[in-house]
């Protein structure tokens, strides 16, 4: 294992193999830190595309897209993204494109910057509100098998999900300079 | 010079369209790609708007040896130029962006967009990194323009000024399950 694989969470691994059990072929992302990983990871498979959005909302129509077109994906973001993707939901809804949301949380613990915390505390209810089914993981291990059946409640289902991956698991960002 | 008619104008550019996929964004760019002549292959937008290029770029990488038109509008295409700088970064040959340019939103009452008051959309996207920028104002271009788009050496953006006319109702299907599943039913073969 090489150094930066060392920072690599073995969490975002499990990730990885979720997506590549289920055929996820493509990943499309606004980075954030605790997606960092994780997104080497798909930017380094020879089995997953990847495009960085410029805005969360593109990726909802571009999953459905890919859907159209016979392709799986996922789509990466920071809770504060959730509230950037209320109106494009809507396609997902109307359509029942099945849709695969992991949103890595900030706002919710040990918080540096309170700017984060109105829109982390409402992810889960904006998401709710819309019709995503969200399923929460606060533990390293519960990543890859909610991962999984994530990906299998939304391409079995036709549904749109969000897996929330709490600050508490990804760790509060480091402001201390060290 | 004379304006250039939308609903002729869509006519031609899907003219003879082979395998060619089409996205539509909301309002006039649904009814005219229809009034064209409805095709299982056309995935028309009802809302959503801003999402109808990102959609036409998902079905563009997952369908790369097929042509992917998407057929916008110049309202629709100002809430998501983002999506050129998404775009660009694939240089999807096979994807063209039509951008039919009336400089009014038509669905809400004729209020003036912002290409009739300074942006060039073809400009923008061309910034972006989009290297076949067109703006096409004659219809003894638009031949020229659907050959283009069938060409597959995209991506191209293609900003056609249109006349700001009222057009005859025509209204496709709305239902947004029943889109999905025809289209995917025609392309992939399943639901």
């Amino acid at each position: 294992m090489s150094e930066a694989d060392q920072l690599i969470h073995s969490w975002q691994h499990d990730i990885l193999t979720a997506f590549a059990g289920a055929g996820i072929a493509h990943v499309s992302y606004i980075p954030d830190g605790g997606h960092k990983g994780l997104i080497q990871l798909c930017e380094r498979s020879n089995d997953i595309g990847t495009t960085v959005l410029t805005t969360e909302e593109e990726g909802i129509p571009l999953s459905a897209g890919l859907w159209l077109g016979g392709v799986k994906s996922a789509l990466l973001m920071q809770s504060s993204g959730v509230g950037n993707c209320i109106n494009m939901l809507t396609l997902a809804e109307n359509c029942r494109f099945p849709l695969v949301m992991l949103i890595t949380m900030r706002g919710e613990w040990g918080e540096f910057v309170p700017w984060q915390i109105p829109m982390g505390k409402r992810v889960e209810p904006v998401l709710d509100t819309m019709g995503v089914d969200t399923y929460r993981c606060e533990r390293a291990e519960d990543v890859g098998p909610t991962t999984e059946a994530a990906i299998a409640h939304a391409y079995q289902s036709d549904r749109a999900v969000g897996v929330i991956l709490a600050q508490r698991l990804i760790g509060a960002k480091n402001w201390s300079g060290k | 010079m004379t304006e250039i008619a939308r609903r002729s104008a869509v006519a031609e550019l899907l003219r003879d369209r082979g395998e060619m996929l089409v996205v539509t964004g909301l309002g006039s760019p649904t009814y005219d790609a229809f009034a064209a002549g409805d095709d299982d292959r056309n995935f028309y937008f009802w809302g959503a708007m801003g999402g109808a290029t990102m959609a036409g770029l998902g079905l563009a990488l997952a369908q790369p040896d097929r042509p992917v038109m998407i057929l916008t509008g110049d309202g629709e295409m100002l809430m998501g130029l983002g999506s050129f700088s998404t775009i660009a970064q694939h240089h999807p040959a096979n994807l063209s962006i039509v951008i039919l340019d009336n400089e009014h939103y038509s669905e809400t009452g004729q209020q003036k967009t912002a290409t009739g008051q300074g942006t060039d959309l073809a400009a923008v996207a061309a910034a972006c990194g989009i290297t076949d920028t067109r703006v096409i104002t004659e219809e003894s271009e638009l031949a020229g323009l659907r050959d283009a788009i069938h060409s597959g050496k995209g991506p191209m953006v293609a900003v056609v000024k249109i006349e700001n006319a009222p057009q005859p109702r025509a209204i496709p299907i709305r239902d947004g399950v029943a889109l999905k599943h025809r289209f995917r039913r025609a392309l992939v073969g399943s639901i």
